[in-house]
């Protein structure tokens, strides 16, 4: 026993290195849902006040950009107004209304940290806990999908961007009607790629591609990208295609965080198909 | 000595607050990522015992880690290029015991020793962090021209920090 002290003591400098290298990554490694709110809850105390001064002062820089994307997105809104529209039958109208029950809530929050120069980015967003945000969450802004809650503190949340190698949409290709998944592949942080399309539908450069609203998270038809160019590898019966993302995600300010009112109700019910 | 102290607590924080405040949010083409905050681990005087170099490289990068999400990344390629800087030391060459209080900066050493020194070790903690951030086989290409660009850019900007912000000693 001696003689190993001894020898960790004569090495203390390897084992203190070992020590801390297995520890960061073990924190690298090993972050479930609850360590990620554990830790996010204590960090985001300094960091998200940090961050709030921050870009409570870089804010005004992007006020221009913001102004413009908020007076098209208003001018779409007027579009759907009732004044806006020829009222056809005052019976159908009310119809409609009872028909259609709210599904999703929208929140406005402000990013107040954003990186796209990793390969896993994150959003820090000023409305946590106590606003009303959980885990599981859509973010989008007027243009298109952002990314989805990870992780909650009482007065922040982390959001996942869709630049992140663990971030996977379901989307579709309106006009085709055809599924497949949006992914990053970590080099151009405009580009995406859309895999699972397969090879015998016609895909065009300048389809443009939703959210398929499969996922309990976002919303159908939400705008993801634009195709700019398809590719097949051989052999494969799938389709490489890169496309631009709608969102621009290096001027993100304000974003639109999306609770599923049905998501619980939708995950149980899957869940019972999946256990039986 | 407590002077020198403060100098190199301030450093931290200023290396800190400029690494997340402002080369995170800069845009160098999306491949670049420059750990500027690395200078720190470069700066430490010749003397610092080795716990001390591998304790405070820990806390560095556990502070870079708290403002980008990363939680143990940062983290471990500091740990790993505090480790390595002893070695690094001795390979380049370290000044003999005698010659006093120098530091491991452009002034005392010179520009190549300083270029050879930091160059390795930046990019060896490149290396160490594109592999554990990414993690994919098939993303090695990417990953090594990330860590080249990142290390040759991290290398401009610290040599010009040293050049704006250090004052020869008399």
């Amino acid at each position: 026993m001696r003689h190993i002290l001894a020898f960790i003591w004569k090495h203390n400098f390897f084992f203190l290195f070992l020590v801390l290298e297995i520890l960061s990554i073990a924190l690298l490694v090993n972050q479930s849902y609850y360590q990620r709110a554990v830790i996010t809850n204590v960090t985001d105390r300094v960091t998200g006040r940090v961050f709030d001064s921050y870009s409570s002062v870089t804010g005004y820089f992007l006020l221009r950009k913001e102004n413009e994307r908020l007076a098209s997105e208003n001018a779409i809104l007027w579009q759907r107004v009732k004044q806006g529209q020829l009222t056809t039958d005052t019976l159908s109208t009310l119809l409609v209304d009872t028909l259609n029950r709210q599904t999703y809530r929208y929140m406005v929050a402000k990013v107040i940290s954003n990186s796209t120069n990793h390969r896993n980015n994150y959003i820090m967003l000023n409305k946590g806990k106590i606003h009303g945000i959980e885990p599981d969450m859509a973010v989008i802004n007027p243009e298109g999908i952002v990314g989805t809650v990870v992780s909650v503190s009482e007065n922040f949340s982390w959001v996942m961007s869709v630049l992140n190698k663990h971030s996977k949409v379901s989307a579709r290709i309106n006009r085709l009607n055809q599924m497949g998944t949006v992914l990053w592949q970590g080099s151009n942080p405009e580009i995406g790629s859309l895999t699972d399309i397969p090879v015998h539908v016609k895909v065009n450069q300048g389809d443009s591609i939703y959210t398929s609203g499969y996922s309990y998270i976002f919303p159908e038809a939400v705008m993801v990208g634009e195709v700019i160019e398809i590719k097949i590898k051989e052999g494969e019966h799938f389709y490489d295609i890169d496309f631009r993302w709608a969102a621009d995600f290096n001027s993100l300010t304000y974003v639109y965080v999306i609770k599923n009112l049905y998501r619980e109700e939708q995950v149980e019910l899957s869940k019972q198909v999946i256990d039986e | 000595m407590n002077r020198s102290y403060t100098y190199i607590a301030a450093r931290f924080i200023l290396l800190v607050a400029t690494q997340v405040l402002l080369i995170d949010h800069m845009q160098l083409g999306g491949y670049i990522n420059p750990p500027v905050y690395v200078l720190f681990i470069l700066l430490l005087p010749f003397q610092t015992p080795g716990w001390v170099l591998l304790i405070t490289s820990f806390i560095l990068g556990l502070s870079v880690d708290a403002f980008s999400n990363s939680t143990g990344l940062h983290a471990a390629s500091s740990v790993f290029m505090a480790f390595i800087r002893p070695y690094i030391i001795k390979g380049v060459g370290a000044p003999a015991e005698y010659e006093g209080h120098l530091d491991p900066g452009i002034h005392d050493m010179g520009t190549n020793w300083f270029l050879v020194y930091s160059g390795i070790l930046i990019f060896m903690h490149q290396l160490a962090y594109g592999i554990l951030e990414s993690f994919y086989l098939r993303e090695a290409g990417i990953i090594l021209l990330r860590v080249l660009l990142s290390t040759v850019a991290t290398l401009v900007i610290v040599v010009l920090i040293e050049y704006l912000f250090t004052r020869k000693k008399k």
